[in-house]
């Protein structure tokens, strides 16, 4: 075909696409559409489907016929209830902990860094994602550890009594930061910092100044501004930074292996009961919980008003 | 009377920005004030320092006898309508309106009652449940100006409120802003670049230029009597001339547009001038001519007539152009 022809032909199918903006947009939305449709919703409904699947416990073969059992096993077992509410309560002190912590530098980041400041408050922020994941976790147990920098500055500023009065507190402590549940905690807020703060972030960035303004103008002073006007309009990003560290850290199987006490948590479950075991229902089962759990939180914040500055 | 506001030889200076340079100004109680000027002459920065946004460099403000130079927004008795109009966006009108009383911790009644008296006085009765988002320009307009006036302000400071809204919706709020302030009979301290504006509703307009004030008079003194050359032209778009150009000793001239009368061909006599007309527009009811001087074609006045007279005059002819030596308005020196 001569460069002239296929030229006109291009023409002519820009041309009617023009004329058809649903036909283009369709055509545009299709790979995407499929790419989640199928790939990724679909096999998240089949998981949920095996999760209403059992096992055969002479045979060890999934048994295809619709129950309730995997679900009834999972919660009937003292011992995975255990695993769910210590992952749910990990997930919800690691939540608060990063919202509090990512606030203020958000603030910070959305109302007053301007030009290089602001880039590399960004930096800052992405900087540890742009190294692997395992590396970081591996660090902390090091940091963490009895002979680690932890321990040694706290003895260095004769302060070696506070962390050992932090160890000792039941539960949370253990015989060293690496090994309890309180350096997991410190882990995990580490990791999941970022996505709590570039959310809260971008919701603070597309708050006019002069709603602030407005506020200040009409009488309020700055904490009345802050409750009334920034906290409602930035809530949006804190629920989305919060679903963020809450999901990833339920659904989290490596900083529990690496750092921390025993006893699992609900992604090491689900690695556990899908690979060794090979009970691909229960581990579909106890998927469901992060998602249940977080279904809910939505509701609940959706009635507390949080998106209502959508 | 007590003045409303109070300016005295007040700075704000930017890094190396005199946005505002030793500006000294009295509002008077009751008053309706305009600051005019193009963008970038201080007079937002002049209206966010009466309000509290800004810091004065240098100078005092005091507001209503009181010294607020000092008094951050939250503490001032002066309440803004923004340009912008920022509405919050998360409540609805009603709580936008009722917002100053719930700070003050008013009751939800009381400041619900207050708030519908204000949207009624608005005309915006039976939006109340309605967010921002679902208001036309007009409306949010309206909002922001009920939701500035709940708290009973002695003063109220407007930044270029009309300036979203189109010509014809802008014209109804000129009269209705002025009838309101005339009711209510708070001080109003209106922004706008807008002349014609500044002119219809002030009772005094201080027109800025650069971060001062070139010119502080009643909207007719502005038009008939402008001191300096930027006023001239700002206010009423009057044509400049050089005395020598007209025959006269030094210094600058000022002649407004509708006081010149154009003529087709060379007609001799005093206070007259021979130009070229390059341009005419028809306005509607008027037609404004664009003509060069013949003997200094660089020179461009602008004359505008009533229309109907346009016989003979057309682009490249030679006109006369003739008017009264009373209507000529000499300038003070300074930059343009």
């Amino acid at each position: 075909m001569s460069p002239a022809a296929s030229k006109a032909i291009l023409r002519k199918l820009s041309d009617s696409l023009f004329l058809r903006p649903r036909l283009a947009l369709l055509l545009l939305l299709l790979p995407p559409l499929l790419w989640l449709g199928v790939i990724y919703l679909g096999s998240l409904l089949n998981l949920l489907l095996y999760s209403f699947y059992s096992i055969d416990d002479f045979t060890g073969q999934v048994k295809y016929q619709f129950t309730l059992d995997t679900f009834r096993a999972l919660l009937s077992s003292p011992a995975n209830l255990d695993i769910v509410a210590r992952t749910v309560l990990m997930a919800v002190a690691v939540t608060v902990a990063c919202g509090v912590i990512a606030f203020p530098m958000a603030y910070f980041m959305a109302f007053y860094a301007r030009g290089n400041t602001k880039a590399f408050w960004y930096l800052a922020v992405l900087l540890p994602l742009w190294s692997s994941y395992l590396v970081r976790v591996y660090a902390w147990r090091l940091i963490l550890a009895q002979e680690g920098i932890i321990s040694w500055f706290f003895n260095q500023l004769h302060l070696g009594w506070l962390l050992n009065a932090i160890l000792a507190v039941p539960v949370l402590g253990g015989p060293s930061l690496s090994s309890s549940y309180f350096g997991m905690f410190l882990v995990f807020v580490y990791i999941w910092l970022p996505y709590m703060i570039l959310p809260i972030q971008a919701a603070l960035e597309r708050v006019p100044k002069s709603l602030i303004q407005a506020s200040a103008d009409l009488g309020a002073r700055p904490a009345q501004t802050f409750r009334t006007v920034i906290l409602p309009l930035a809530m949006p990003g804190v629920v989305a930074g919060s679903i963020f560290t809450f999901s990833l850290t339920l659904g989290d199987y490596i900083i529990p292996g690496v750092v921390g006490a025993p006893g699992y948590f609900i992604g090491q479950m689900v690695y556990v009961q899908q690979g060794n075991a090979g009970n691909i229902p229960l581990a579909a089962a106890f998927s469901v919980v992060p998602i249940v759990i977080i279904g809910l939180y939505l509701a609940f914040a959706r009635r507390a008003g949080a998106f209502d500055a959508l | 009377m007590q003045n409303a506001v109070e300016l005295k030889n007040v700075s704000c200076v930017f890094g190396t920005v005199h946005a505002v340079d030793h500006i000294s100004l009295e509002v008077l109680a009751g008053e309706f004030f305009s600051l005019l000027g193009p963008s970038g002459s201080g007079k937002t920065t002049c209206l966010r320092l009466i309000a509290g946004f800004e810091r004065p460099s240098s100078g005092s403000i005091v507001l209503l006898g009181k010294d607020a130079a000092s008094l951050p927004p939250y503490a001032r008795e002066v309440n803004t309508v923004f340009q912008d109009y920022a509405l919050f966006p998360h409540m609805s009108v009603l709580d936008n309106v009722a917002y100053a009383l719930m700070v003050r911790g008013i009751g939800r009644l009381e400041r619900h009652r207050r708030a519908l008296e204000l949207l009624e006085m608005v005309k915006l009765r039976g939006m109340e449940k309605r967010r921002p988002a679902e208001l036309s320009g007009g409306q949010r307009q309206r909002v922001a100006l009920a939701r500035a006036l709940v708290n009973k302000p002695r003063i109220l400071l407007l930044d270029e409120p009309l300036g979203a809204l189109d010509l014809k919706l802008r014209e109804e709020m000129q009269i209705e802003l002025k009838s309101l302030q005339r009711q209510l009979g708070i001080t109003f301290v209106y922004v706008t670049h807008d002349q014609s504006e500044a002119l219809s509703m002030s009772d005094r307009v201080a027109v800025f230029n650069r971060g001062r004030i070139e010119q502080l008079d009643s909207p007719k003194k502005l038009y008939e009597y402008p001191e300096t050359e930027f006023v001239a032209r700002f206010v009423g778009s009057a044509n400049v001339l050089a005395g020598k150009e007209l025959g006269l000793d030094g210094g600058k001239f000022a002649i407004r547009p509708e006081r010149i009368r154009i003529e087709p061909g060379r007609i001799s006599g005093t206070n007259s001038l021979v130009g070229r007309l390059i341009d005419v527009h028809f306005l509607g009811s008027q037609t404004r001519y664009e003509v060069t001087l013949v003997n200094n074609s660089t020179i461009r006045m602008t004359v505008v007539a009533p229309a109907g007279g346009e016989a003979g005059l057309e682009a490249g002819s030679e006109v006369t152009l003739t008017w009264n030596p009373g209507s000529l308005r000499k300038l003070r020196e300074g930059e343009a």
